[in-house]
């Protein structure tokens, strides 16, 4: 044949999944020394920048840190990292449900908008300004308003983080269903193709790379909105709580908060992952085109 | 002449963009018998493109008649009396090669094994064999295009209309998917209207060459090819190909086609809706 | 969709072009008309408890009797969120500016930094409060500058090494240094991608410095009364308190929104890249 297939040469997989393992090391380290250098240097030099100085409170040992994990979290307690695994699944739950909550009412909210120019311009310009709304602000009032109708607190908290997450996924839901190629469209109306046909089969797959962009987005938003949103409600129970709980003690036993705030950034790394992975599993085209 | 009621039949027809600004297309009028191959040539900007849209239902005319298979032009595209292959293949690219061909059956709800029987002669018909799991941008640009044009003719579609569709690819891939084209085109017996601006490949493809003239799109004349079928390779070299080729070339400057080019009169209209 | 044939228009007077934008902000001008209304027509009809969900011309009112707390605590929250903008912005484009020095270490080091934008720094807060004394304004500087401080660098990094190839071999071609190509191709390039990094970054450093505030800090920051007030359930002084914060907020991201659309007044659309 004349043609022959243009297909690139791909790496071997373990090669590239090594380099990444290589290079996730070499992050690691630098981070390392870059903490205990900075803390060398400015315990020797005295270092003070307004009220801030580097001393074993304020810069904690990053193995003191990690071996905090592993102490009893009060006299006589459970270990520190039995009481955020703990924290950090109920946070998880309220993140998960914010997620699923704010996920479906962005998107919905983006298809109806991609539908109806008068939509757009009559609502995007509030759904913008809602995310200047500060959310701990609004908090309170959700807490008290979802109370009084007998929902648990920790859905309150679930409702604050489908706050956040709903409007990456709608104005990503908006673009992604309004970028499809206008050929694409000729040929589906060629095919006298229904509304539904073409969303399906055309709009919506065409927008999935925007869509689990916006996902990854939210994943972390979700996180976020569920730790601030422990704050105001009172949910002890989760990572927002411990990590309140700890900053009392800061003065005494700071690597307690730097060992809560370490599990905090896990769970947002995780949430990130999981769209990640999802999304390798479900967006399969051309590499250049994942956006 | 053939008894048959023609598949295309285009009335006075006209078509103005910009509310009369600009008139794209003037007193057109065309029949396109069964079994034909059209090929509608001139410079840009004669509205070629725009007159196979206008066959395809894709844009309304603003005066004349359309019928495409003795209806409507709407009902012909209801009843899928056409398949469509644009300049760039189009192809979904989260879809595999053989679901891309699928794609207008699927609308059709055609059932799952009667689609992928009628996938599996259309991948042997262009020639696309072990390459029905691979994904669009795996292909080569010909490749490509062979996959739409099987997407085209996967309803058995009476009617092929074809806007440049070989026009992005180079001139060695070009002539060996016309020689295939011929080759489809007498196996399925459909009727073709084919957009291009090569004058050797309208030549070469045609039964019938429609010349055109811009500012506004007319039609200046016809050529009717007497070429042999079927055409193969040596085609090119026959004395009464260049004959042919010279008397298009000459319509075309009485239509004023060598004049400088401008772009495409939709292009030149075409505002981004952000941008105002 | 995205694009239809209209005819050309003629760039028009100013008179028409004001006229032809007051008609598109119509439709958003009759929603908050009307949301407003049912908002206040629902509260009083329906008697919601206004703990809850205060009138707005309640809201209005606190608005003006309290203007000085208000104000004043909206101002104190703002230089925190702007200062602390500033920092981490002009932190994350030069960071940028030197990882892009070296496409291959940029390359290399995105996914991390993508990464650790994943990590809710907000829950650093606290920590902040520690270092720099929970009174002082520095504190929610800092943590509003590390919440700003990624975006912007994923989204230079990204402009900065996304140049079409063909654009440096040209410059190549004509002999222009590592600096000039930077000047002339890497950063206009680059400028679109910057603006949506600045913009989400301005909604980020109000976050960052109301929150922070929740973790302790002056009682003349705003999310110190927020939380003082929705704590004694005064909401309608609450409420005003939120709506001074949005109000900040959104001039915040309207004012770089205006620097964006004077800076690239070249590009066809002022929507930038993915967010």
């Amino acid at each position: 044949m004349a043609t022959v297939a243009a297909q690139q040469p791909r790496e071997p997989r373990w090669r590239s999944a090594a380099g990444q393992l290589g290079m996730m090391a070499a992050v690691f380290v630098a981070l390392y020394a870059l903490w205990e250098g900075f803390k060398w240097v400015g315990e020797r030099t005295g270092l003070q920048i307004g009220a801030f100085v580097v001393d074993d409170k304020t810069f904690p040992h990053i193995h003191v840190i990690v071996g905090q994990l592993f102490e009893p979290s009060r006299r006589n307690g459970p270990l520190l990292i039995d009481v955020l695994w703990d924290a950090a699944l109920f946070t998880a739950k309220e993140a998960a449900v914010g997620f699923a909550l704010g996920a479906s009412i962005g998107f919905v909210l983006g298809v109806g908008l991609a539908h109806s120019r008068l939509a757009q311009r009559s609502l995007l310009p509030y759904i913008v300004a809602s995310q200047t709304i500060p959310i701990l602000a609004i908090a309170p009032m959700v807490v008290v308003w979802m109370g009084g109708r007998g929902f648990p607190d920790w859905f309150s908290v679930s409702v604050i983080a489908a706050y956040l997450t709903f409007f990456p996924v709608t104005i990503n839901t908006l673009r992604g269903l309004t970028s499809v190629d206008p050929r694409s469209l000729e040929l589906m109306r060629s095919y006298a193709a229904s509304p539904l046909q073409i969303l399906w089969k055309l709009r919506l797959p065409a927008s999935l790379p925007y869509l689990f962009a916006a996902f990854k987005i939210s994943a972390t938003a979700c996180v976020v909105g569920a730790i601030i949103g422990e704050l105001p409600a009172s949910v002890q129970d989760g990572l927002g709580g411990a990590i309140l709980n700890f900053n009392q003690y800061y003065s005494t036993t700071p690597e307690n908060l730097w060992a809560t705030n370490l599990v905090a950034a896990a769970l947002g790394i995780v949430f990130f992952l999981v769209i990640v992975i999802v999304e390798r599993i479900v967006v399969r085209r051309a590499p250049e085109h994942v956006a | 002449m053939n008894e048959r009621a023609s598949v295309v039949e285009l009335r006075k027809v006209s078509k103005e963009f910009g509310r009369g600004h600009v008139r794209a297309l003037e007193d057109i009028d065309l029949e396109v018998r069964p079994g034909e191959f059209i090929s509608l040539i001139g410079p840009s900007g004669c509205g070629k493109s725009t007159l196979l849209r206008i066959v395809g239902d894709l844009i309304q005319p603003s005066g004349g008649e359309v019928v495409v298979n003795g209806k409507t032009a709407r009902q012909a595209r209801i009843d899928r009396d056409y398949g469509i292959v644009f300049q760039d293949a189009v192809l979904f690219d989260w879809r595999t090669v053989e679901k891309n061909i699928a794609l207008p059956l699927e609308t059709l709800r055609w059932d799952r094994t009667k689609r992928s029987e009628r996938v599996q002669e259309l991948v042997d018909l262009v020639e696309l064999k072990g390459f029905e799991k691979h994904h669009p941008w795996q292909l080569s640009g010909g490749m490509q295009q062979r996959v739409s044009i099987a997407r085209a003719l996967s309803f058995r579609p009476p009617l092929l209309l074809m806007d440049e569709p070989f026009g992005a690819l180079d001139e060695m891939t070009r002539e060996r998917l016309n020689l295939e084209l011929l080759r489809i085109w007498q196996q399925s017996g459909s009727t073709v209207v084919f957009v291009t601006h090569s004058i050797a490949e309208a030549v070469f493809l045609s039964t019938h060459v429609v010349v055109m003239s811009p500012r506004p799109g007319r039609i200046v004349g016809t050529v009717d090819v007497d070429l042999a079928q079927p055409r193969g390779f040596e085609t090119r070299e026959e004395p009464r190909f260049a004959e042919l080729v010279r008397e298009v070339r000459r319509l075309l400057r009485t239509g004023g086609g060598f004049e400088v080019e401008e772009p495409e009169d939709e292009e030149r209209f075409i505002v981004a809706e952000e941008g105002l | 969709m995205s694009t239809t044939v209209v005819e050309p228009i003629p760039r028009g007077t100013l008179g028409a072009r004001v006229g032809r934008s007051l008609w598109d902000w119509f439709p958003a001008v009759v929603v908050f008309v009307a949301g407003i209304a049912l908002w206040e027509g629902l509260v009083r009809g329906l008697d919601v408890q206004n703990f809850l969900l205060p009138p707005p011309s309640d809201i209005a009112r606190t608005l003006w009797t309290e203007r000085d707390t208000l104000w004043g605590a909206a101002w104190f929250t703002f230089q925190e969120a702007v200062g602390g903008w500033v920092l981490g912005c002009s932190a994350g484009i030069l960071a940028a500016m030197l990882f892009a020095r070296w496409p291959p270490l940029a390359a290399a080091l995105l996914p991390f930094a993508i990464a650790a934008n994943a990590v809710p720094i907000i829950a650093f807060a606290p920590i902040t409060n520690n270092w720099f004394g929970a009174l002082n304004q520095t504190s929610k500087m800092v943590i509003a500058a590390v919440l700003c401080f990624f975006p912007v660098l994923i989204n230079t990094i990204r402009g900065l090494t996304s140049v079409r190839p063909q654009q440096i071999e040209l410059m190549r071609s004509y002999a222009a240094g590592q600096l000039t190509v930077f000047r002339r191709v890497r950063f206009p390039n680059a400028l679109p991608f910057i603006f949506t990094g600045l913009k989400v970054a301005t909604v980020l450093a109000m976050i960052g410095a109301i929150v922070g505030d929740y973790f302790g800090g002056s009682q003349d920051a705003l999310g110190i009364q927020i939380r003082r007030q929705a704590g004694v359930f005064a909401f309608t002084e609450a409420w005003a308190a939120i709506v001074a914060a949005s109000i900040l907020g959104i001039l915040f991201y309207v004012a770089v929104a205006a620097v964006e659309r004077l800076t690239m007044g070249w590009l066809p659309s002022t929507g930038g890249p993915a967010e």
